[in-house]
């Protein structure tokens, strides 16, 4: 069975809000949309997204990290807000896995939303209906488009392609080999959600110098007289020695 | 959570409703088996009368709780579809059952529609409103558990998820709607309301031992969902610096109660006197003119608890939702 | 294109945009987009935008935002009418002032054909220090003409580089290296954007980063860590400097009796002291090689020391120890960036199979990388001591002998160009007449100070001082200046100042509250300081407000543009590319593309490049002036690259080809001319690439462009300074400033602005970022952008936070020696805990860009501008130098020192300076309460 999901890679994220906006450009005029701005010009602005960029600081000066982190919804394998949706509006495709809402049947009651950890959806309050991410449903089988753009908007915006998109039931698909070989996660284990969308984390490359590494063989310095030989007729141990 | 008023106002006026016919039909059959004189038709039909007319006040408060009071004639009926599911379809079909119920079981009353079934062995009839009686006290615990189950299986809501929650609802519904009995019989039977009020004691005290009890629990949860475990790195010092959204967003409205620490504070001791405290000293007082006050110092107690209720409950999406930045 | 240079494809329905996503089939972004470039569509319909002229209404003062609306053809007769009389009396009373850089050859062109020489782009408040320094020490820069190579590199150190300039490409790149396993290193005050990724992060002062360069340019040299062969071959490292100080030849380099050709570099006449002979010998001779180091003596006595030794002698006071003091990095941190550097670049040695010849004839099989590669910006460049500093990581970079190879720096055509690049003012007065087009380029290259544009007593002759004796290297002249120059008639009274996409009444300028004064200041007679003031912009700007007259600029959707190769193009290492925009939505309104209204203004001014010998327009359009105008009557050099001759056949250098937008819309809009392997390396001594370069009219000679480790350049105006050149010499009052910063070597000073504060009362550095979701100001009216940054903090190390009482979230005072802000304190742990920082360019004037008065741009966010002056306290004759570097006057933004403190209880939760609300214009829409967007909905049906 086919799992669709995002990996997202927060070893290159470096915070740009690419996937914010393209998401909001893509959806608003498209199945999902619209998706209303209240104040959009005025004291405190505030819209429907579907995907937003936090940040976070982790430890404490000088050995802090700033950490660029993309929250959207995670399509859980057992997501708590679908059974709780008393209409039925709040369903898992069986044929790929998104977690959808089918506005139609939406009554506002936002129960779903209470029933996800992950604070992943959205109410409108233009169309008082809840919203969520579709992973781009309208576009990634739309065969009018050219295949590489048969992918998520944010995916496809992402300038550091730090979100990965697949199958993660596919042992052999880029997202299950980046789980597997780059430290995967999920967020909030201790719920057993079994979130579809996974994290990789931060890895490091450092140098290591040994001493010797310092000391060249061919020093330009020696070239140029800086590591002097000493005087001939300083005194030297051969002359005093006679072993 | 940020307290909803139309469920708040949804879960007391029904509880209170539910209370109350189970404190009719308790009479009821205590006067079956002849240990209470048995009353007029209309008492309990009345009474029954009030009850539901709660329901539907209850019912109403809940058409705000719907994205647009317009779903509820367009979109509401789906609600009874994933029963198997879900707590809130069950009770969305729970609660006109109930209703349906009480409606026929105050009618039978008032208009002495009251066919036998069968005759106990002890020679008691069993007519058509003790059926319809037995029925609406299955169903008022049925809705109990719904309403409460609404909230406790949300398994990450923790001050929620506990048998507690069930118990309380029903009790606070039952002290409720017994306090509310007492205050009808003391002007339709008076001889009556020290049934009710015996009864409205023990409930009473029964729901302030549970209440408080769910309160201890829930000062000494900890929280199981950390900032570690919401982004999946692990270093004991983790702050937020920006949630992604300045102007606010639906995260920041809908899980925080919008108060302050101090608020909440105060509001706890506030609605244990109210609910709990205050009517059982006007109760023992044993002077029928106060029972109004009991019963609506009580309702308004509940108000508080229900708001302190949900205030009190940290969702772990608000790790995500800490800093405007 | 996008606003900025990447592609992007913009998808219609029923006329109206459905979305914006980027071209994969597009050089520069591959098909990736930003924040920005996916909110297009709010930046489209934003009820900020501009619709009409607009004309201040009669008795109105100015500033008060009182409009009419007016015609195209009033415009362009009352500005035709008013520049016309300038011209023909005294040009330079017009000043054109740009924000857009990416304009300049059109608007510069327009600016000399009208005969002023006062014109410049923002490059003076950006980033002239990073342009100057690098072009003039080794030929090419970072961001539009060159930068790090990051397919091949090992190791990358980012240092004062926020989280623009190279955006989208850099964003890739980055990611790319980091996959691949490359160890990224960032020295930065602030640990946010790019920085957040880096392996290592090294919080550094700001302002410290020259003698950060320094120290390690000397651990380099005692460990002998540097690249001797490249230093040898391809800089002037072992070039004799004459050491007799009584010579009027001191610090230059000596050389045989050879004659000079001009412009060319002259190094095969220079003299290196050969190792094998132990004699002098013209560099580059066959068979020698020079000593780097030591002390010789010419024949005739005079004392010689090779450049490198002049270096080594330089940095031996720069210890590590010493550094640290300065820069707060620990001097054991020092040592070891210095140790990664050059061990990677000795041990990680790349060799690729390319062969090539050098312009001495040496043929090479292959070329070599040292994979060490470097990125800087505004962090290095707006301190008043950037120029030195970008010497220094210069010469850093050649030490280890990354320059264009594989895994270090790579230049970008037009570069690399001779040091310095044959562009040049005017140098004398003169050269401004009436009814005359400008004789030199408005803006250029000082290579002496002969090449200064000041008269007989050394005054400047343009309104910003620029390539003075002030600032004589301001390549990009001093925009920021202009406005406090011409309020003050020093050194002249100008009539009129045309702005062109510049918030020079907000965010672009420094002191905004009195430049905002000065702009409505009158004179005795009641006239205003600064008579007539045009603006031309697409949106609802704080300077609009202060505007005579407003010229609506359409969006970058709405209009034909080009990133021509005789201005900023988008090439790649690889090779040339430029690139064009089409216009994929008619203009809103009667909005009109800047290049239309230069085009019609020059023709009704009947300048000669835009009529003919009778005085008839040649151009119909922008678009038909791009595809026919060239450099020279036949030369076959315009505006576009590709697809030149009748048909279209040509690149480069050709006919014009009356087919030409066609073609480049055909082709994702860009030329891309892909250079033979052997052409894309070493490209400063690659006999095959200068050759080409030159034959193709990109840079006049071929000559090879030898590294300037020490910068002769420097040293005559320091000669000039001290007396000694025959070159033209500075006034008394400036020799002193010229003598200190013009050293031929790098050197550490202290931020002139810093030298200049009380340090324990200010003991903060206070400095801006660009964040990466907003196009400076412009995007605080995109309500989806507007989401992300509503309104900004001053971020404050928690410690430091904590020590003066501070709690995370506390409305606080921000004050310089010039003024003070009220903001809102955000802890941090990403900052080094002398540096307070925040975003630039969100707070905004209430009522700006349409946004309601209450808008949170106004009311929480504040504009650190307030604090910074434009002008370094008055010296002890009283005169005021811009605060600037001194040598090219690049606006020193970072150099503020300042204090915090809690605001007192029962002050508004407001920020401060507070202005009365702008008002909206005629033409514009009222801004809605609520959007729902969906594009093209309306009319139904499907694309």
């Amino acid at each position: 069975m086919t799992q669709l999901a995002l990996v997202i890679d927060l070893n290159v994220c470096v915070g740009c809000s690419a996937c914010v906006t393209s998401c909001k450009e893509w959806n608003t005029s498209g199945s999902a949309g619209p998706l209303v701005d209240q104040n959009p010009y005025g004291a405190n602005p505030t819209g429907t997204f579907f995907n937003r960029v936090q940040t976070y600081e982790i430890g404490q000066f000088p050995h802090s990290e700033t950490l660029h982190f993309p929250k959207s919804c995670l399509h859980c394998e057992d997501p708590p807000c679908v059974p709780v949706c008393p209409t039925g509006a709040s369903y898992k495709r069986k044929e790929d896995g998104i977690v959808l809402v089918d506005y139609d049947k939406c009554i506002g009651c936002k129960y779903c939303s209470w029933a996800c950890p992950y604070g992943a959806r959205e109410f409108d309050e233009n169309q008082k209906i809840m919203k969520k991410c579709t992973l781009c449903v309208d576009r990634i089988y739309d065969m009018s488009m050219p295949e590489t753009d048969r992918k998520p908007s944010c995916v496809k915006a992402c300038p550091t392609s730090a979100r990965l998109f697949g199958d993660i039931h596919d042992p052999e698909s880029e997202v299950s080999q980046a789980i597997r070989e780059d430290g995967g996660y999920a967020l909030m284990p201790e719920w057993g959600t079994h979130p579809s969308n996974h994290y990789l984390p931060r890895r490091k490359t450092k140098l290591k110098i040994h001493a010797d590494e310092l000391e060249r063989a061919d020093n330009p310095l020696k070239l140029d007289q800086q590591l002097p030989k000493p005087d001939k007729d300083q005194s030297t141990m051969d002359d005093v020695s006679a072993w | 959570m940020k307290p909803a008023f139309s469920v708040i106002f949804l879960t007391t006026l029904i509880g209170a409703a539910q209370g109350l016919f189970l404190a009719l039909f308790t009479h009821q059959s205590y006067a079956l088996f002849g240990l209470l004189p048995m009353q007029s038709d209309d008492f309990y039909g009345y009474g029954s009368a009030i009850s539901f007319l709660l329901l539907c006040l209850g019912l109403f408060a809940a058409v705000f709780h719907l994205g647009k009071p317009s779903y509820m004639i367009t979109r509401a009926w789906r609600g009874i579809l994933q029963w198997r599911t879900s707590w809130m379809s069950r009770e969305l079909i729970a609660l006109p059952a109930f209703m349906g119920i009480v409606f026929l079981y105050g009618v039978a009353h008032l208009l002495t529609i009251r066919p036998e079934i069968v005759t106990l062995p002890g020679g008691q009839v069993v007519d058509l409103t003790l059926l319809l009686g037995v029925g609406g006290t299955v169903m008022a615990f049925v809705l109990f558990i719904c309403t409460a189950m609404i909230y406790a299986c949300l398994r990450f809501l923790r001050e929620w998820h506990t048998p507690l929650t069930v118990i309380n609802y029903i009790l606070m519904g039952g002290s409720s709607g017994f306090i509310l009995a007492a205050l009808y019989a003391s002007s339709s039977a008076p001889d009556e309301a020290g049934f009710f009020a015996g009864w409205a004691i023990i409930i009473t005290l029964l729901a302030f031992i549970s209440r408080v009890a769910s309160l201890v629990r829930n000062a000494r949860l900890k929280p199981k969902s950390t900032l570690q475990t919401a982004i999946g790195v692990k270093h004991p010092h983790i702050v937020q610096r920006s949630m992604g959204a300045m102007g606010g967003s639906f995260n920041t409205r809908e899980y925080f109660h919008g108060r302050t620490a101090a608020f909440l504070r105060a509001v706890k001791p506030a609605f244990l006197l109210l609910a709990f405290v205050l009517p059982l000293l006007l109760l023992a007082l044993d002077t029928p003119t106060l029972l109004g006050a009991a019963f609506i110092l009580q309702y308004l107690g509940l108000l508080a608890e229900r708001w302190f209720f949900f205030a009190q409950a940290n969702h772990p999406q608000n790790l995500y939702y800490q800093t405007v930045g | 294109m996008c606003a900025c240079r990447c592609g992007i494809r913009v998808h219609l329905r029923n006329g109206e945009i459905r979305y914006i996503d980027g071209n994969p089939d597009h050089p520069l972004n591959g098909g990736v987009i930003c924040a920005k470039g996916s909110s297009g569509i709010m930046k489209q319909y934003s009820p900020a935008r501009l619709t009409k002229p607009l004309r201040r209404k009669q008795g109105a003062e100015r500033g008060t935002g009182e409009f009419e609306e007016i015609s195209w053809e009033e415009t362009f007769s009352m500005l035709s009418e008013r520049l016309g009389k300038i011209r023909a009396t005294d040009p330079k009373k017009f000043a054109l002032f740009t924000g857009r850089d990416q304009m300049q050859a059109l608007t510069g062109m327009f600016a000399r054909q009208f005969g002023t020489p006062n014109y410049a782009a923002h490059g003076g408040f950006c980033s002239v220090n990073m342009a100057a320094g690098m072009i003039y020490t080794i030929g090419g820069s970072f961001w539009e003409f060159g930068g790090p190579d990051l397919e091949r590199a090992k190791l990358f150190v980012m240092i004062g580089t926020a989280e623009d300039h190279h955006s989208n490409p850099m964003k890739v790149a980055l990611s790319k290296f980091k996959r691949e396993g490359g160890r990224f290193i960032s020295i930065n005050p602030v640990r946010t954007g790019y920085s957040a990724i880096a392996d290592e992060w090294v919080p550094i002062r700001p302002g410290t980063d020259g003698a950060l360069f320094l120290a390690i340019i000397r651990e380099l040299i005692e460990l002998g860590l540097y690249d001797r062969d490249f230093l040898v071959r391809y800089t002037n490292s072992g070039q004799l400097v004459n050491l007799d100080a009584e010579h009027d030849e001191f610090g230059m380099f000596v050389r045989t009796e050879v004659p000079e050709e001009e412009g060319s570099d002259n190094s095969i006449y220079k003299l290196w002291w050969d190792r094998n002979t132990d004699k002098p010998v013209v560099t580059h001779s066959e068979g020698t090689d020079p000593f780097l180091l030591g002390e010789f003596k010419l024949q005739d006595g005079t004392p010689v020391k090779p450049a490198f030794q002049l270096l080594k002698d330089r940095v031996a006071e720069y210890t590590p120890e010493w550094a640290e003091g300065v820069t707060g990095i620990p001097a054991d941190t020092i040592r070891r960036l210095a140790h990664e550097m050059g061990i990677t670049a000795r041990d990680q040695k790349i060799e690729l199979p390319i062969a090539w010849t050098d312009t001495w004839g040496k043929e090479h099989d292959t070329v070599t990388g040292n994979p060490v590669a470097f990125h800087a910006m505004r962090g290095l460049a707006a301190h008043s001591n950037g120029f030195q500093t970008i010497r220094a990581l210069s010469i850093l970079m050649t030490l280890l002998g990354t320059i264009d190879r594989p895994g270090g720096f790579r230049h970008k055509a037009p570069f690399p160009r001779p040091i310095p690049p044959c562009a040049r003012t005017p140098n004398d007065p003169r050269a401004v007449q009436p009814n005359t087009p400008l004789d030199g380029m408005p803006l250029g290259w000082p290579a002496d100070p002969d090449d200064l544009f000041v008269d007989k007593e050394g005054n400047p002759v343009r309104l910003d001082k620029g390539f003075s004796w002030e600032y004589p290297l301001s390549a990009h002249g001093l925009m920021h200046n202009a406005i406090t120059n011409a309020w003050r008639g020093d050194p002249y009274k100008i009539d009129t100042l045309l702005l062109f996409m510049a918030n020079m009444a907000w965010n672009s300028t420094m002191n905004t509250s009195e430049v905002r004064k000065m702009l409505v200041d009158k004179d005795e007679n009641g006239e205003y300081k600064i008579p007539f003031l045009v603006v031309c912009d697409a949106f609802h700007s704080e300077t609009t407000a202060f505007a005579d007259l407003i010229l609506p600029d359409t969006t970058y959707l709405e209009r034909y543009d080009v990133m021509s190769m005789l201005d900023r193009p988008i090439s790649e290492f690889d090779g040339p590319v430029d690139s064009v925009r089409v216009p994929v939505m008619p203009p809103t309104g009667e909005c009109r593309p800047f290049q239309e209204v230069l085009i019609e203004l020059g023709t009704r001014l009947k300048l000669p490049a835009f009529v003919d010998k009778d005085g008839k327009r040649k151009y119909r359009d922008y678009p038909d002036f791009i595809v026919n105008w060239e450099t020279a009557p036949g030369s076959g050099i315009g505006f576009l690259s590709g697809w030149r001759g009748k048909g279209g056949e040509k690149s480069m250098k050709g006919e014009p080809n009356p087919n030409q937008w066609e073609m480049y819309a055909k082709n994702n809009c860009v030329h891309h001319e892909v250079l033979p392997r052997s052409y894309q390396f070493m490209r400063n001594w690659n006999q095959g690439y200068l050759e080409w370069s030159q034959r193709n009219g990109i840079t006049r000679y071929s000559e090879p462009i030898l590294i300037h480790l020490y910068s002769e350049v420097l040293q005559k105006f320091r000669l000039a300074a001290r007396g000694k050149s025959i070159t033209r010499q500075p006034p008394k009052h400036l020799a002193k400033r010229v003598e200190t910063f013009f050293d031929p070597l790098p050197f550490y000073y202290e931020p002139l602005e810093t030298q200049m504060s009380d340090k324990r009362k200010y003991p903060l550095s206070a400095v801006t970022q660009r964040p990466m979701a907003m196009y400076h100001s412009w995007d605080s009216q995109n309500a989806w952008l507007r989401q992300i940054h509503a309104h900004n903090y001053l971020y404050v190390n928690a410690q430091t936070a904590k020590n003066a009482g501070i709690n995370d979230g506390d409305w606080i005072w921000c004050e310089s020696q010039w003024g003070k802000v009220r903001c809102m304190a955000r802890y941090s742990e990403a900052v080094e805990p002398g540096t307070v920082w925040t975003w630039n360019a969100i707070g905004k004037a209430a009522g700006a860009w349409n946004l309601t008065p209450d808008a949170n741009e106004s009311q929480q966010g504040f504009l650190l501008n307030h604090v910074i002056s434009e002008e370094l306290p008055p010296q002890a004759d009283g005169t005021r130098y811009s605060n600037s570097d001194p040598i090219t006057g690049q606006a020193a933004w970072y150099d503020v020192r300042v204090r915090i403190y809690k605001a007192e209880e029962g002050e508004p939760g407001q920020t401060s300076p507070q202005f009365e609300p702008m008002k909206r214009y005629p033409g514009m829409k009222q801004a809605p309460s609520w959007l729902a967007y969906f594009g093209g909905k309306k009319k139904g049906g499907a694309q």
